[in-house]
């Protein structure tokens, strides 16, 4: 059965106009921003596909910026994210991108600050529900769902010593994914539990050799 | 778990308890929440509701300027006293009216169970409470027991437009907010059945076709007819009238006709309203028209 809850069904509570154009987007937003783990100086949000022709009906750029600034699906000052956002310092360029994607709500959203940047792909699945598709050139799959991601060198034994963390804290995980840039380069874990997953445990995966950051994704 | 709506009905009268009983204990179960939590949370979703209801009859206007305004008109109208349909019925389609506009509008709403779909279950509730005069405990069960009833149209159809045309949205919420006013006002688990059956099939074979994609032309104007069609269908059941066809065949018959909808009518605003010509021409005004852009591309 794909819907469990009653709340699925009654519910969520949002700003509308749209599950998919504009809480999704809400959702892809908050996750960058969660990823990048600070409000960005400047973002710059390339859409595609029905976001690209429909976005200003929608308010999708209302939404994705208001995600940026960590605001929720049912949060009422989306409509006002864009002065928000300007209020803050933070600098927003929309563009509208011709290229043809796999699905139709597609967002790549690139985000700076002085000393970092970080680059993802998002698309928006329907009823609110969304999947991240890219990370820094990973290609991967996060739902939104309550989640960690372990950003790691690629070397032996990283794996089992994050798992065994898991174990320690008798945590199961639900979903387990690994991607890597190159050999020996740069990787990362995604990982979604069953169990809540405490500061405990995200403090004990940061001290792990190899392990370079740890970032949880919370509903 | 009840997986059609034959199990849900058969469910209630066996423990001898209303439809929302059988959702609550079922959430209890599935969430790991306590009552009192599950409770809690669906009433949040109520103040929600009642708060876009009442924020939509005072006039909203959306970012397009394509809706707004209609529920104002509506709740005047009712009160010149003038109505032919009848107060509790046009007062259900104003705050279905309202609950979509303030959707179209960028403001807050409960989806039930979309966004474009969000006034219909909300509209009938808050139009029978001045006739049924409900407890607020017996307002959240009507919303357990629409919720239940769209639990078993999710999982075995569709609630999405995209998927299954405006039936699978408006459509099921219409069938939601029959099968829980016929639960409020007295009727049987079956006669829930049965009224969700008659508005499902009233609603069989609407398609999506949003003009220029967005949720207002005719979404706002299709939650008034789900509401309408829903207080309908609820009188005729608690009549004794029942549907030929089971409850959970019109579902099924729903899923097959939304399969075979052609793509331009579900939710890509290619054909239906949004391939007419106001419509396109609405789009253009909203968008920019396709031709200035072309030669805004050529310079």
């Amino acid at each position: 059965m794909k819907y469990r809850s009653a709340f699925e069904i009654i519910g969520p509570i949002m700003i509308g106009p749209s599950s998919s154009h504009t809480a999704g987007a809400v959702r892809i937003g908050r996750v960058a921003r969660t990823l990048f783990e600070c409000q960005p100086k400047r973002a710059v949000l390339s859409l595609y596909g029905s976001f690209a022709k429909t976005y200003k009906g929608h308010g999708t750029d209302l939404a994705l910026v208001a995600g940026l600034l960590d605001f929720d699906t049912f949060d009422e000052r989306i409509p006002e994210a864009m002065e928000i956002a300007e209020q803050l310092g933070m600098e927003v360029i929309f563009q509208e991108e011709e290229a043809v994607t796999e699905h139709p709500n597609t967002v790549k959203i690139n985000l700076f600050a002085e000393d970092k940047e970080l680059e993802i792909i998002g698309i928006s699945i329907g009823g609110g529900a969304i999947e991240i598709t890219e990370i820094n050139s990973f290609k991967l799959k996060l739902s939104g769902d309550p989640a960690i991601l372990v950003i790691h060198n690629d070397r032996f034994g990283v794996i089992s010593s994050v798992t065994s963390i898991f174990s320690q804290n008798k945590i199961n995980i639900g979903h387990m994914e690994v991607a890597r840039k190159d050999k020996g380069d740069m990787a990362i874990m995604v990982i979604e539990s069953d169990e809540k997953i405490n500061n405990q445990l995200v403090s004990d995966l940061q001290k792990l050799d190899n392990v370079v950051s740890v970032i949880r994704i919370v509903e | 778990m009840f997986r059609n709506v034959a199990e849900l009905v058969s469910l209630a009268e066996q423990h001898q308890v209303k439809i929302a009983e059988i959702m609550i204990r079922q959430e209890i179960e599935v969430s790991g929440l306590s009552r009192e939590e599950v409770l809690a949370k669906m009433d949040q979703n109520l103040t929600v509701m009642e708060r876009a209801i009442e924020r939509g009859i005072k006039g909203v206007k959306s970012r397009t300027g394509l809706t707004g305004g209609d529920a104002v008109l509506l709740q005047n109208y009712i009160q010149s006293g003038k109505s032919l349909t009848g107060t509790l019925l046009l007062d259900a389609v104003s705050k279905a009216v309202a609950t979509n506009e303030v959707n179209a509008a960028m403001g807050i709403i409960c989806a039930t169970p979309t966004a474009g779909s969000a006034g219909v279950v909300p509209g009938t509730l808050f139009a029978v409470k001045d006739k049924l005069n409900p407890t607020r405990q017996e307002m959240i069960e009507f919303l357990f027991t629409a919720g239940a009833f769209g639990f078993v149209v999710a999982n075995n159809a569709s609630i999405s437009g995209a998927a299954g045309g405006c039936q699978a949205e408006v459509g099921s919420a219409s069938g939601m907010a029959a099968a829980a006013i016929v639960e409020m006002a007295g009727g049987t688990p079956k006669q829930s059945a049965e009224a969700m059956a008659i508005t499902l099939k009233n609603m069989l074979g609407l398609v999506c076709d949003p003009v220029a994609g967005l949720v207002e032309v005719p979404c706002v104007k299709r939650n008034a007819m789900g509401a309408s069609n829903a207080l309908t269908a609820a009188d005729m059941a608690l009549a004794g009238i029942t549907s030929r066809i089971p409850c959970d065949e019109v579902i099924g018959a729903m899923y097959a006709i939304g399969q075979s909808m052609p793509s331009a009518l579900r939710e890509t605003a290619e054909g239906g309203l949004a391939a007419t010509p106001t419509g396109r021409r609405l789009e253009a005004e909203i968008f920019g028209h396709p031709k200035e852009k072309l030669i805004d591309y050529l310079v």
